[in-house]
């Protein structure tokens, strides 16, 4: 097993291919949910667990039951179907499993579904023909890039809550802004490591 | 529900301005930075989500008797994808070129709360007619927004319009960087809540 392989996988797809940064995906849970810390660093750990174990989930169906019978073309709507099945399914668990996690992170297992990310995981996964392993190297590895972009966002949002801001710029257009300045500062990371 | 007693005309309309995914509502913002640097990507994602909104919404509206409202959400899911499904692979079979760079946009469309925002909030609740004129309204809505973001930074990134060239000399590669997608949706955002705000003397602010 080639492990350097996949902890550059890890890193890459958290720095240089940051899903919020470069390729523009959960945005609208990104400005969502990034006004507190509180709550970007919960919806980061949830998300992180929703997408590894759908990757895994995604991986297996894909590998064992559209291949073989043909059925790849199917494959937006099968994902999207294990995701939202998964979501829902881990939301009736830890209710009755766990009522404190759940209502701690629960608010934010129902944000998930309409997510582009936990979407795009499973189908970028499909498209470049990773392996088991690997498809969860990409899984952890995006979903810590998208747990950093949250904290980072969220901890300059909560500075800005006392800044003067033009009138027509509070809000969002601002933090569009910001999210700009940030992604340019991502772009520094590219050619960090060539896959 | 009060909607439904619009014309079809004001629900057109409520799409284009007054609900306008990306500027009001700030909702579906992944593809209005994704595929917005040159005016061909932008136009074909946004027709492809006119024609995923308005007929989600028809066919949503259709079968909403029948419906169970417990499963509703499964369902509406299995409606967007089917068709997402279908343009996925219209466009991989006639605009091959343009597939290669926006495929993934394309198939991110079965995620987008602004499709499933209104098949639950307006269709799931209105009869045929005024859902299919209201996924329209959405629809060009989104297809204008897109139309204008990127006919910035196309313009400004690389000087060019539909890729012929319009003016000369150094362009701003910035804007069609990531970061220039940002920062064009930022500033057009605070525009119109300027123009809103000294013209109509709304609050401005969108959504969030």
């Amino acid at each position: 097993m080639d492990y350097v392989k996949l902890f550059e996988l890890i890193v890459s797809s958290a720095l240089i291919n940051n899903f919020v940064f470069t390729m523009f995906l959960g945005l609208c849970i990104f400005f969502g949910v990034s006004k507190k810390m509180e709550t970007a660093v919960g919806m980061s750990i949830t998300f992180l667990m929703v997408m590894v174990v759908s990757a895994a989930l995604s991986w297996v169906i894909y590998e064992f039951i559209m291949i073989p019978l043909d059925l790849t073309f199917l494959k937006i709507i099968i994902f999207i179907g294990i995701v939202a099945a998964f979501v829902q399914s881990a939301d009736t668990i830890m209710k009755k499993v766990s009522p404190a996690l759940y209502y701690k992170l629960g608010v934010y297992l129902a944000l998930i579904t309409t997510n582009c990310i936990i979407i795009a995981v499973p189908l970028h996964n499909a498209g470049e023909k990773y392996n088991f392993l690997e498809s969860i190297a990409f899984a952890l590895g995006s979903g810590i890039g998208f747990g950093l972009a949250l904290v980072i966002m969220a901890s300059i949002r909560e500075k800005l809550e006392v800044a003067d801001v033009p009138a027509p710029f509070r809000g969002l257009p601002i933090s569009f802004i910001i999210a700009g300045l940030i992604s340019l500062a991502f772009t520094g990371f590219s050619g960090l490591i060539t896959l | 529900m009060s909607l439904h007693k619009k014309s079809s005309w004001e629900l057109i309309k409520n799409g284009m301005f007054g609900e306008n995914t990306i500027f009001r509502m700030a909702i579906s913002l992944c593809p209005s930075i994704a595929v917005t640097n040159g005016m061909k990507n932008g136009v074909a994602l946004g027709i492809s989500v006119m024609f995923v909104q308005t007929m989600v919404n028809f066919t949503v509206s259709l079968l909403r008797n029948f419906i169970h409202p417990k499963i509703r959400i499964p369902i509406f899911m299995l409606i967007i994808a089917g068709y997402v499904t279908i343009i996925d692979l219209l466009m991989a079979t006639y605009a091959r070129p343009i597939y290669k760079e926006i495929g993934l946009y394309i198939q991110i469309i079965v995620a987008f709360a602004s499709i499933f925002a209104r098949a639950e909030v307006f269709a799931n609740k209105n009869k045929v007619w005024p859902s299919v004129c209201d996924g329209f309204g959405m629809g060009v809505g989104f297809l204008m927004a897109m139309v204008v973001i990127s006919f910035f930074r196309e313009l400004l990134g690389r000087g060019e319009l539909f890729g012929y060239s319009l003016i000369s000399g150094n362009p701003l590669l910035i804007m069609v960087l990531p970061a220039g997608g940002f920062l064009a949706v930022g500033l057009l955002m605070g525009f119109f809540n300027w123009v809103d705000m000294k013209f109509y003397g709304g609050k401005g602010a969108s959504g969030v």
